[in-house]
């Protein structure tokens, strides 16, 4: 288990080496001068030339990949142009919301989908099936931006029950943050709730007709224990994958919800930061991003071995 | 519900299993009729396709659907004397007897056991299931079934999980996971077909010498006459559906009633019949045709179109299964010929 764990650890750190790498490359081969680009045609020379100085522009190639890794290292991936703080201040200021955000669509997608997967999985072809059948095609193919209007107009307007949109005031408390989740978690957890259920119903009706399915009834037990011990847990092996997926798509900021519900996240930061140039954030969210990916992968990893007995890295 | 003989633990009465879709019935089982002697064992003999283990499924209760047990009787006498019809039983009543009372292991071994868990949890498991006992005491006792099985180093094997085992290995684990509760009826769907000879034999050997141990009754479902003779005291030849012979094993090896089961018998490879001293060997015989869609029975004898002693009338008139010995049975118009 350790010795699995750290393999799959030099590995992670193996895919970060290259995506830093990367993100390096991407910046050194934008065409033109990303400081004359940033500043714009008005900007004097001296301007530029402290722009490239204070993003680590200036000196050879290997000097400058060699600064930009050691920034990195000590935790610093330079400075915003636009927000005038440190990239890891302004990640970091705005982690919580799209943090939330993701724990709590995934916990309203996991809670709807896997029961109502593995129920139509088990009455297949009942009307129950065909109807969440319809309904997960619904949820697959709703535009997240078209819901979350719908939800807004229908829930915050209309009924007045939810707040419309942003995460509450500088000064108010973890509870009223959170409340300002429950509209952007629920519309994005209804959509990646639609994935994760075909993918229950599909995986549970291929472990349904293995053969151990049919020695634990030969047992005399339960239904719900046949069902629940044995074929789920067989049947959680691709269902894990796709559950670390979709985390992994949620955490990179669920940019359109972010931005319909005025949510100050990463999602929001980054369409910001393009729409501004503000390259040393751009360069920042990429490589978080890149990092909660290759995070959550060792962490489904992990629970293949706790899950899997025939798992071995 | 009719009367079983005492010394009588499972009577099948005209037995009929049917899938039915929309436009056809699969007739899978039409009409089956067998009893089973308390600490005895009867063999179910036939090809693929001839109802054999929707048979076994049927008195399990784990047909599922579109299959479903359309007529007839499955009286089965429980280790209180209580007699049974699992042709009807709900499916609480099934909970209680499988596994206590009528287990069963099953043809792979490979995929019968749960991968994700240890053998010792799913032996532990169906203990569990059906006795008081304590955590401890289930776990010594699945311990102490291994051993029965004679898996070597049975301690050490406890905690392995399936794949870490052999296939001859897990189907003695299915075996000490089917007799952990002591069941009075065993039902073995073809428990040696997917194994090679050399560990078929010990198997059949170990279920032999555990059945005079438990004194359990046991149902085995087989295609393969061999082993029919090392095992049954009973047999039962299927054909589509239906019984077409049914004998006990000495008077069936020694005369068969049936061109059918007489073709199975020459089937049967025999190295010491057909390997002549010089080498040269004799073409093996085999049926020819195959077993005719369940959906699309000839109107006379199932057989009658692969059979070598077929007339006129086998097309056209349905046989009976009837008494052509001493407790002998065949479904064939020439059985008196024969």
């Amino acid at each position: 288990m350790l010795r699995a764990a750290l393999n799959r650890l030099i590995g992670m750190l193996t895919v970060m080496a290259i995506v830093v790498t990367i993100v390096f490359v991407i910046v050194r081969v934008t065409p033109g001068d990303p400081a004359a680009v940033m500043l714009g045609p008005d900007a004097t020379a001296a301007d530029v030339e402290a722009l490239r100085q204070r993003l680590g522009l200036d000196g050879t190639i290997l000097q400058q990949f060699v600064s930009y890794v050691g920034g990195i290292l000590r935790g610093d991936l330079g400075q915003s142009i636009f927000l005038g703080q440190p990239v890891t201040t302004a990640l970091w200021l705005r982690a919580e919301p799209t943090f939330f955000l993701t724990i709590f669509s995934l916990a309203i997608a996991t809670t709807v989908a896997l029961p109502i997967g593995i129920a139509s999985a088990y009455w297949r072809g009942s009307w129950f099936d065909q109807a969440t059948t319809t309904l997960a095609m619904f949820a697959a193919s709703v535009p997240s931006f078209w819901l979350g209007l719908v939800f807004i107009q229908t829930f915050a307007v209309g009924l007045g029950w939810f707040p419309t949109s942003g995460y509450g005031g500088p000064y108010s408390s973890l509870g009223e943050r959170l409340f300002h989740l429950a509209l952007p978690a629920t519309t994005l957890g209804i959509v990646s709730s639609a994935l994760i259920m075909r993918f229950t119903r599909a995986s549970m009706l291929d472990v349904l007709n293995d053969d151990y399915v049919r020695t634990a009834r030969s047992k005399g037990m339960s239904e719900w224990r046949v069902v629940i011990r044995h074929a789920l847990k067989n049947a959680l092996i691709p269902i894990l994958t796709v559950l670390g997926l979709t985390a992994a798509l949620l955490i990179s900021g669920a940019i359109v919800t972010e931005t319909v519900f005025a949510l100050p996240g990463i999602g929001n930061l980054i369409v910001s930061a393009v729409l501004r140039r503000d390259y040393p954030v751009i360069q920042g969210a990429l490589l978080i991003v890149a990092g909660l990916y290759v995070l959550v992968n060792f962490l489904i990893d992990m629970l293949y071995l706790l899950v899997d007995p025939r798992v071995r890295y | 519900m009719s009367d079983l003989a005492p010394d009588t633990i499972l009577s099948v009465r005209d037995l009929r299993t049917w899938f039915k879709s929309r436009r056809v019935i699969a007739k899978a089982v039409d009409g089956v009729t067998f009893d089973l002697k308390r600490g005895q064992t009867l063999a179910v003999v036939g090809e693929s396709g001839s109802g054999k283990s929707v048979t076994s499924l049927s008195i399990m209760g784990l047909l599922s659907p579109p299959g479903g047990i359309e007529s007839g009787e499955v009286l089965f006498r429980d280790s209180k004397g209580v007699v049974h019809d699992l042709a009807r039983a709900s499916a609480r009543e099934f909970r209680r007897l499988r596994g206590k009372e009528i287990a069963m292991i099953f043809q792979e071994p490979m995929t019968s056991l749960n991968p994700l868990y240890t053998v010792g949890d799913q032996i532990g498991e169906m203990i569990a299931l059906h006795e008081r006992m304590s955590h401890a005491e289930a776990r010594r006792r699945a311990l102490e079934m291994l051993r029965h099985v004679e898996i070597p180093d049975a301690a050490n094997r406890l905690d392995d999980y399936p794949h870490q085992m052999s296939g001859g290995m897990r189907q003695r684990v299915m075996i000490a996971m089917a007799l952990a509760c002591n069941p009075s009826l065993l039902i073995a769907d073809e428990p040696t077909t997917a194994l090679d000879v050399t560990i078929q034999s010990q198997i059949l050997d170990l279920l032999r010498r555990l059945q005079d141990q438990f004194g359990m009754s046991i149902l085995f479902i087989t295609h393969n006459l061999g082993v029919v003779a090392e095992i049954a005291q009973d047999v039962v030849v299927m054909y589509s559906g239906r019984v077409v012979e049914h004998a006990p094993v000495v008077p069936l090896f020694r005369k068969q009633k049936h061109p059918y089961t007489q073709g199975l018998l020459a089937c049967t490879p025999n190295a010491a019949r057909d390997l002549s001293a010089s080498g040269e060997r004799k073409a093996l015989y085999s049926i020819p045709g195959s077993v005719p869609p369940i959906t699309a029975l000839p109107p006379g004898c199932a057989f009658a179109p692969r059979c070598r002693y077929a007339i006129d009338a086998c097309s056209s008139i349905p046989p009976q299964l009837e008494a052509v010995g001493d407790h002998h049975l065949s479904r064939c118009l020439r059985s008196a010929e024969l």
